[in-house]
């Protein structure tokens, strides 16, 4: 890891006391898009989860996350897989700036990651369920991402192990995180199957709309602030980005949500005669995990069509997702986190350089899906036989909130009878 | 069904690490990559439909 200029690293602290704002984001959108009866659930999990991602990885996951790395020689490269930090970041005050920087960064990835499959599995999911995920997520999956596409691993050296560009080009996570997390998110929508009438036997899928689009759409405008100061901070950390370039990271990521809310905007509008809130804040929110890997290093017109193209495809996957292939994700993070991040990487690579690097975005995607997909759904799927995701019938039917706190979120509020249940 | 298109998508990392190691044109390099990326859509789909519930009736 080269130095890292004084002002770089005073600019880099500062921006990732600004980014968790990202994690508080999401947050409310998980809670937003749930049902009322599993709001408090939803929120309390959330923190929790992120807090326990965070314990562990401090603790042992950045020891496989950070380090120079443990290396074996294939074809006469290195590939290095592993980091060789230390546990508890002993000794981080007498380490070089940029690394503790560097774990600053990924103590908050990580605690960002863990929050997707929780929103996926938002109704149904059993806080012990989610705690076992995000400590899984913090102990190995998330360091292993990591160490490959930031730090000194395999991936980030494509380039200059192999001639691949500039290696494989991800400041922002759209990988590492949303990916990652997307993949976590799916597993957990497959394992635990979907909430109660969502999928009658026979007819149309019941529609279960979020159960508070002004916390969903708060949660887009907070992410937005936090989503700024993480694609600036990973572009400082990972990509040595000069100063000057920061503003154009900046502005790249504004105009790609943008024009991912105004494309959904404009989709949901024509498709269902009204534009539809809660569509467009996971629009506006794949623009954004589209923006991670790609705004520190495109043009902003090519940031635009990054968005454009996000906004797009956002609700229809969503709508392909729930009506075509039974698949029920609350938050939308399949579509909004796993396909846009892919669409992200994908577009670092068209955008950003030669042929070289679009290959090896292409083979950072072709790990990512290849390896971690396989090894998240099959972690995932044995820790589930330890530790069942899924809440019985009737802690499902009074909400996750009775039946997990003992309290509602809205005490006040009269529950109405839900016909799914009858 | 459900397991054996995951079980596809490692193959198809392989494909696209093997283009790296085993070519040094950025042509075959890419064919291969790209049949990697190939494989594991396949084996995505067939994991997608794999985990499908059963519906009687379906979509109208």
């Amino acid at each position: 890891m080269s130095a890292l200029p004084a002002s770089s690293a005073l600019l880099a602290f500062v921006l990732l006391l600004i980014a968790p704002l990202t994690i508080a984001g999401v947050a409310f959108l998980n809670t937003g898009l749930g049902r009322a009866r599993s709001a408090a659930q939803a929120l309390v999990g959330s923190i929790a989860l992120a807090a326990l991602a965070a314990i562990l990885f401090v603790a042992f996951g950045s020891a496989l996350a950070t380090g120079p790395g443990l290396a074996f020689h294939l074809a006469g490269k290195p590939w290095n897989l592993f980091g060789s930090g230390v546990f508890f970041a002993c000794g981080l005050a007498s380490q070089p700036i940029e690394a503790q920087l560097g774990l600053l960064f990924e103590l908050f990835a990580v605690a960002l990651t863990v929050l997707l499959p929780w929103g996926s599995g938002a109704d149904r999911l059993r806080l012990a369920a989610g705690a076992c995920i995000a400590a899984l997520y913090a102990l190995v999956l998330f360091p292993l991402a990591a160490h490959w596409s930031w730090d000194t691993g395999w991936m980030a050296a494509l380039g200059t192990n192999f001639g691949l560009g500039a290696g494989f080009i991800d400041p922002g996570g759209s990988g590492s995180i949303h990916v990652l997390g997307g993949f976590g998110a799916l597993a957990v929508v497959w394992i635990t199957g979907p909430r109660h009438g969502k999928f009658p036997k026979e007819g149309l899928s019941t529609a279960m709309p979020g159960h508070n689009v002004v916390y969903v759409l708060f949660g887009c405008l907070v992410s937005l602030v936090g989503w700024m100061a993480w694609n600036a901070a990973g572009a400082l950390l990972w990509l040595h980005a000069p100063l000057t370039q920061l503003p154009q990271t900046v502005l790249n990521t504004v105009l790609s949500a943008t024009a991912a809310l105004a494309v959904t905007f404009t989709v949901t509008n024509i498709r269902f005669g009204k534009p539809d809130a809660s569509l467009s804040a996971n629009g506006w929110m794949a623009g954004l995990v589209a923006s991670s890997a790609s705004a520190a290093v495109i043009a902003p017109i090519a940031a635009l069509f990054v968005g454009i193209i996000a906004g797009l495809v956002t609700p229809l996957l969503v709508e392909l997702f729930e009506l075509a292939l039974s698949v029920d994700d609350p938050s939308g993070a399949i579509a909004v986190h796993m396909v846009a991040g892919l669409w992200g990487l994908l577009a670092a690579g068209l955008f950003s350089g030669g042929p070289g690097q679009l290959l090896a975005q292409l083979i950072g995607i072709a790990v990512l899906l290849g390896f971690f997909l396989p090894l998240v759904y099959f972690l995932l799927l044995g820790l589930n036989r330890l530790v069942p995701f899924r809440a019985d019938y009737d802690s499902e039917r009074i909400g996750m909130d009775l039946s997990e706190l003992g309290g509602n979120a809205y005490p006040e509020f009269v529950m109405h009878r839900d016909d799914s249940y009858r | 069904m459900k397991f054996a298109g995951l079980l596809v998508l490692p193959a198809g990392c392989f494909l696209a690490l093997a283009a790296i190691v085993l070519f040094a044109d950025s042509l075959e390099r890419t064919a291969f990559v790209l049949c990697g990326l190939a494989v594991e859509a396949l084996g995505l789909g067939v994991a997608i439909r794999g985990h499908m519930p059963a519906r009687s009736g379906g979509r109208r």
